[in-house]
């Protein structure tokens, strides 16, 4: 910790800022994916912790060991990269899965009221989620 | 050349990303980045993927500054929706079919990156035969709106780089 109590107070302050900003992004998610209902809306939560929450984080980590060591120290760039070239392949066969559930359940999404737009309402329970 | 290195921009994505993850320019580090990117290359060969090019990097570099900004907003937006900061309006959700003119594959595969990044939306379904793109949307206001945004602000960009 000694090392750490020689650092500018600015950059003291920006990593922390970021770090809590991060550790924020990734709560909010998390209760949103307890507080939203249906599959569809709750896989939208999480993004915000494995977008901007991994961003700051990654940005705050940069800042703090760039200034520590006193050189640039970049390679968490490739954690953000590995993680947005990876993400969207998880939640495409989620969502692809999700999908195949309801259609060979008869509750096809795409043909709940709405003119094809699939109804999800905050109070509206969705009948899947009482299943264990 | 060609044999020795058949993807040369996959090679040197390879040798900075060794580079990086060793956090050193040293001669023998560079000596090994640069045989992981050779052997990289050879290996992609199996699976021949279609070759890119680095076209007009000051349209990628508009495109990532767009949806680095788009990111923002969008985290913020979803964020509230969460927290029930959104006031009273009712929200809906649902789904939309975006008619798309991107066929390149590493352009769609790109746009899935962005649309996925971008909390509040959802990459469901791509058509080939008909060229429509399915979306799942958190907060769906308007459906024009969105089918404009996506066209607007990704797609007319990812023409420009894959096509």
């Amino acid at each position: 910790m000694s090392a750490a109590a020689e650092l500018p107070v600015w950059v003291a302050i920006l990593t922390a800022a970021l770090v809590l900003l991060g550790a924020a992004l990734a709560l909010v998610g998390s209760i949103g994916l307890l507080r939203l209902r249906g599959f569809y809306d709750r896989v939208h939560a999480p993004t915000l912790g494995a977008t901007l929450g991994a961003g700051s984080i990654a940005l705050a980590s940069m800042i703090y060991f760039s200034a520590l060591e006193t050189r640039p120290v970049l390679h968490e760039a490739l954690i953000l990269i590995f993680v947005a070239v990876t993400t969207p392949v998880t939640l495409m066969i989620l969502v692809r899965a999700a999908l195949f559930r309801d259609r060979a359940e008869n509750d096809d999404p795409l043909l709940r009221p709405g003119e094809g737009v699939a109804r999800l309402d905050a109070d509206a329970r969705d009948p899947r989620e009482t299943r264990g | 050349m060609t044999r020795l290195l058949p993807y040369p921009l996959l090679s040197a994505a390879l040798l900075l990303l060794w580079l990086l993850a060793n956090q050193t320019v040293r001669p023998g580090q560079i000596l090994l980045g640069a045989a992981v990117a050779l052997v990289g290359g050879w290996a992609l060969t199996a699976l021949q993927p279609p070759k890119a090019r680095l076209r007009r990097p000051a349209a990628a570099l508009r495109l990532g500054g767009r949806v680095l900004v788009d990111i923002i907003r969008s985290n913020i937006a979803v964020g509230r929706i969460v927290l029930g900061l959104n006031g009273r309006r009712e929200r809906r959700s649902g789904f939309i079919d975006i008619p798309l003119e991107l066929r390149d594959q590493k352009g769609l595969a790109a746009l899935a990156c962005i649309i996925t990044s971008t909390p509040g939306t959802l990459w469901v379904n791509f058509d080939p035969a008909r060229g429509t793109l399915m979306i799942h949307v958190l907060d769906l206001i308007d459906e024009e709106e969105w089918a404009r945004t996506i066209k607007g602000r990704y797609e007319t960009l990812l023409l420009e780089i894959f096509q």
